[in-house]
């Protein structure tokens, strides 16, 4: 006999304004097994929560059902306040009467308080056959895998190393460094990178936590969080690791210059990307196309970016920034040069950017001329970008040796196949898909693979250092768990019942589920299983189940509507 | 192969040249263009309104007919090509539309027809690879600048065969023939377009930087595939001699007309002598005309 307590909530009005809740307190009264049942006005508050714990010492019981919101809203407080009165949390469930009742049944109070307790028996079904769980502990491999030896890739190793646990950094190029290696100077003082990241490509292949493999490319990624088996193709033969977590740092490309027909298509030698223009910058201002000395420049921003018909639609957030330091650079070693600045906005938000980019107009003389480009073209050995000022409202056109083109920055190549190995989505772009834009930034929808830097949005250098910090944190936070907690309404398999035909292995859509190596028969693993349960239907036998949620119990349920 | 042509009005009349130059060509190409009965004018540019679909009727009827004769309709005019495209869309698109079309003309049409540019065709049914076994007189050493019309090209989802920024089937067309396609700014520049008639003085200084800028970038004669762009870049050039110092004029062809002449056939026949600037001198100098034609 079970012991089972009904609380029905009110939630203000939004329930108890269409659900008759006391008449529906005195029909749950009725219902065999159940020991308790009472209303209250808030049952989330904590006076509520008090009176389900108070019930359940007083009146002995062994279930609860909540009647209120959807689960996704209060399940875990309740399943919580339940544990702490000794209710095991997984006979704790939610009848949901607001979402599923009284907010669409608004204008049918009558037939919504029918409904309601409708909705509360068939939980009260689930409850009575409810197992208690306890939640399952999975290992952690206290190690991790960096892919992308740039800034982002070298900060995480570095953090994590630094920490304790041992990072094997995978870079695809000859050499670390990333993108920053190919700058000639960097806002907001100019300084060179070369310093400080020969120091931290020095301190990490010093460091006796971090195995750097150049030239190497993960192939193949199998298992799970704080379980994962990688196969990394080395120089030196494929090689396999165990590692805990994983981070994704491979960084950016730019858009290329041939899908820019408007500005040449890539067929003008003096029309040129930005980074082109950073190796300029630091080899000498030579025209590639005669080796003539660079005395004007036009940069064109946006090129390739906001841009929804044609191109992209965002904005890749770094240009404003560096193209500003570009046309510094250049009038610092031409001081006698143009340098004209084509822009739609600045957008420069950063600590002194906004100086920084008035140091560069004020200071170093750049014309910043406020309107799109349209076109880009060399005729006669001379560049001719013409496009609109749109603060005097006419066409302008400029006529200079060089046009530098801010492209688009986009995903790096390989992004997607890469993303397909880890199981991780991408967005629209290919960039790496966050688990939330605002709330999870750091994380990727599968756990235990995080991101960092480019290669989830443009990033500049110190949001990319903040954010393979934060990855690395995550990161250290995995492995100072002695072993993770997974839900443990899993599916399981009933042995005598399991013919072994494998269906449930196609339908697993986590890659849970797979054949037992001698016993002929399908297993679960449950670190993957997320529950959903797709082998529980496709299953013949029955054999494949979900617990708590066992064929038993959907067969209670719907008895319990048809009566 | 046998495709069913629509003329449109101006190869009817000013643009004899262009018509005569593109049957020819294709017929020595082995597509047969086999002309519309009783065609009418396609409306000469797509109404706007999508409320009015009278404005339609036009177009629509040329459509129908079409549908009769075959698969596909060829049109060489961008104009016309422009404006029975985007009638086409949206008898297949907008099932609203389509109705009441069909009420009206009295037809049942879907839509069902490809309507395609002749430089459409000569790419995608004939092949560049085809065209350049078939040159008898290479056009080699010939400077050429390629001009798209903004018609073939615009709106680039509703019309556009090639990249609307940075076009290149006629490029490639002239580069088979033998010719020397130039890089230049000015490929899909407007030309004016109507402006000639309410504001020429505008229209005249925009042919002026297109024309400019294929001098500049070493052209020696332009060609096009748009009717309303030849007559703007050609008509000016007399004023412009006068008006813009150091200009220097450039003939204005139709790259039909340069493309039957790399066939083999007799250039009198397309209208030469009607050019604003006479493109004889330069073709005879560079041995495609004989010295004789006046």
């Amino acid at each position: 006999m079970a012991r089972i307590g009904v609380f029905v909530c009110h939630c203000g009005f939004n329930i108890a304004g269409v659900v008759d809740v006391k008449r529906v307190v005195e029909e749950i009264k009725k219902l065999p097994d159940v020991a308790f049942a009472a209303d209250y006005k808030y049952m989330c508050s904590e006076p509520g929560q008090n009176l389900i714990r108070q019930a359940i010492k007083e009146h002995k019981l062994d279930g609860v059902v909540v009647a209120a919101c959807s689960p996704s809203m209060h399940e875990v407080t309740f399943r919580k306040a339940a544990a702490s009165a000794g209710v095991n949390p997984y006979r704790t469930e939610i009848a949901n009467i607001r979402e599923q009742v009284s907010w669409p049944h608004q204008n049918y109070p009558e037939e919504a308080t029918l409904k309601a307790i409708e909705v509360i028996r068939t939980i009260i079904e689930k409850v009575r056959y409810d197992e208690s769980l306890i939640p399952l502990g999975i290992p952690v491999i206290k190690k991790a895998l960096v892919i992308g030896g740039g800034i982002a890739g070298l900060t995480v190793a570095l953090d994590i190393a630094n920490a304790g646990y041992p990072v094997i950094l995978v870079e695809k190029g000859e050499e670390l460094g990333g993108k920053v290696r190919r700058l000639s100077g960097l806002y907001i003082n100019f300084n060179a990178p070369d310093g400080f990241l020969e120091e931290k490509i020095k301190a990490v292949m010093e460091h006796p936590n971090v195995t750097v493999l150049t030239r190497s490319e993960v192939k193949e990624v199998g298992g799970y969080v704080g379980n994962f088996i990688v196969k990394v193709e080395t120089p030196s033969g494929e090689k396999s690791f165990d590692v805990g977590a994983i981070v994704v740092a491979t960084g950016f490309d730019l858009y290329p210059l041939q899908a820019l027909g408007e500005y040449g298509g890539g067929r003008y030698p003096d029309v040129i990307t930005a980074l082109e223009f950073e190796r300029m910058l630091k080899d000498g201002l030579k025209r590639p196309s005669d080796g003539k000395e660079v005395k004007s420049v036009a940069f064109v921003q946006c090129a390739g970016s906001r841009d929804p018909q044609r191109h992209r639609p965002y904005c890749s957030k770094i240009c404003c920034m560096y193209i500003a330091k570009q046309a510094s650079l250049f009038k610092q070693k031409v001081p006698d040069g143009q340098a004209l600045v084509f822009y739609i906005d600045i957008r420069s938000q950063g600590k002194k950017y906004e100086e920084f980019v008035q140091r560069a107009i004020m200071d170093y003389g750049v014309l910043y001329i406020r309107g799109k480009v349209a076109r880009v073209y060399e005729e006669g050995g001379r560049v001719f970008v013409r496009g609109v000022d749109t603060l005097s409202g006419r066409p302008v056109e400029a006529e200079v040796d060089l046009a530098v083109l801010a492209n688009a920055v986009v995903a790096s190549p390989g992004t997607e196949e890469l993303a397909k190995r880890l199981r991780v989505a991408t967005d629209a772009f290919g960039f790496f898909q966050e688990a939330h834009p605002k709330l999870r930034p750091v994380e990727s929808l599968t756990a235990g693979v995080f991101i960092a830097g480019a290669a989830q949005f443009p990033k500049d250098i110190p949001e990319t250092i903040a954010q393979a910090s934060g990855a690395a944190a995550k990161v250290l936070g995995l492995f100072a768990q002695r072993e993770l907690i997974q839900e443990p309404t899993v599916a399981y398999v009933v042995e005598e019942l399991c013919s072994g035909c494998g269906l449930c292995i196609e339908a697993c859509p986590y890659e849970a589920r797979a054949l037992h190596p001698w016993k002929g028969i399908a297993t679960v693993n449950v670190a993957l299983c997320q529950g959903c349960g797709a082998c529980a239907v496709v299953c013949p036998n029955k054999a494949s189940r979900v617990r708590n949620f066992t064929p038993l119990q959907y067969l209670a349920m719907v008895e319990e509507i048809a009566r | 192969m046998k495709v069913s042509y629509f003329p449109g009005c101006t190869l009817n009349t000013k643009g004899k040249g262009f018509d005569r130059s593109v049957r020819e060509a294709l017929a020595a190409l082995g597509v047969e263009l086999e002309e519309l009965p009783d065609w009418n004018c396609c409306g000469a540019s797509f109404p706007l309104l999508v409320d009015n679909v009278l404005d339609l009727a036009g177009p629509a009827r040329v459509l129908v007919a079409a549908s009769a004769q075959g698969d596909k309709l060829a049109t060489a005019c961008t104009t016309c090509y422009n404006v029975l495209k985007r009638t086409n869309r949206v008898i297949r698109l907008d099932r609203e539309r389509r109705e009441r079309l069909n009420y009206f003309i009295e037809a049942d049409y879907q839509g069902q027809v490809e309507v395609m540019d002749v430089l459409q065709i000569l790419r995608d049914e004939v092949g560049f690879e085809e065209v350049k076994a078939k040159v008898q007189k290479s056009l080699s050493g010939l400077k050429v600048a390629c001009y798209y019309g903004c018609m073939v090209l615009r709106p680039p989802a509703e019309v556009a065969y090639d990249d609307p920024e940075n076009p290149h089937a006629l490029d490639e067309l002239m580069a088979s023939l033998g010719a020397e396609p130039v890089l230049w700014g000015g490929k899909v520049e407007c030309c004016g377009n109507y402006l000639v008639a309410i504001k020429p003085e505008l229209a005249m200084e925009m042919s002026y930087r297109i024309i400019s800028s294929a001098y500049r970038a070493g052209a020696e004669v332009l060609v096009t595939n748009c009717p309303l762009c030849q007559f703007n870049l050609d008509r000016w050039q007399r004023d412009l001699v006068v008006k813009k110092g150091g200009f220097r004029p450039l003939p204005v062809l139709y790259f039909t007309q340069l493309l039957a002449i790399a066939l083999g056939l007799d250039p009198t026949r397309y209208e030469l002598e009607k050019h604003y600037v006479d493109p004889k001198p330069l073709l005879k100098a560079k041995g495609l005309l004989d010295q004789e034609v006046g």
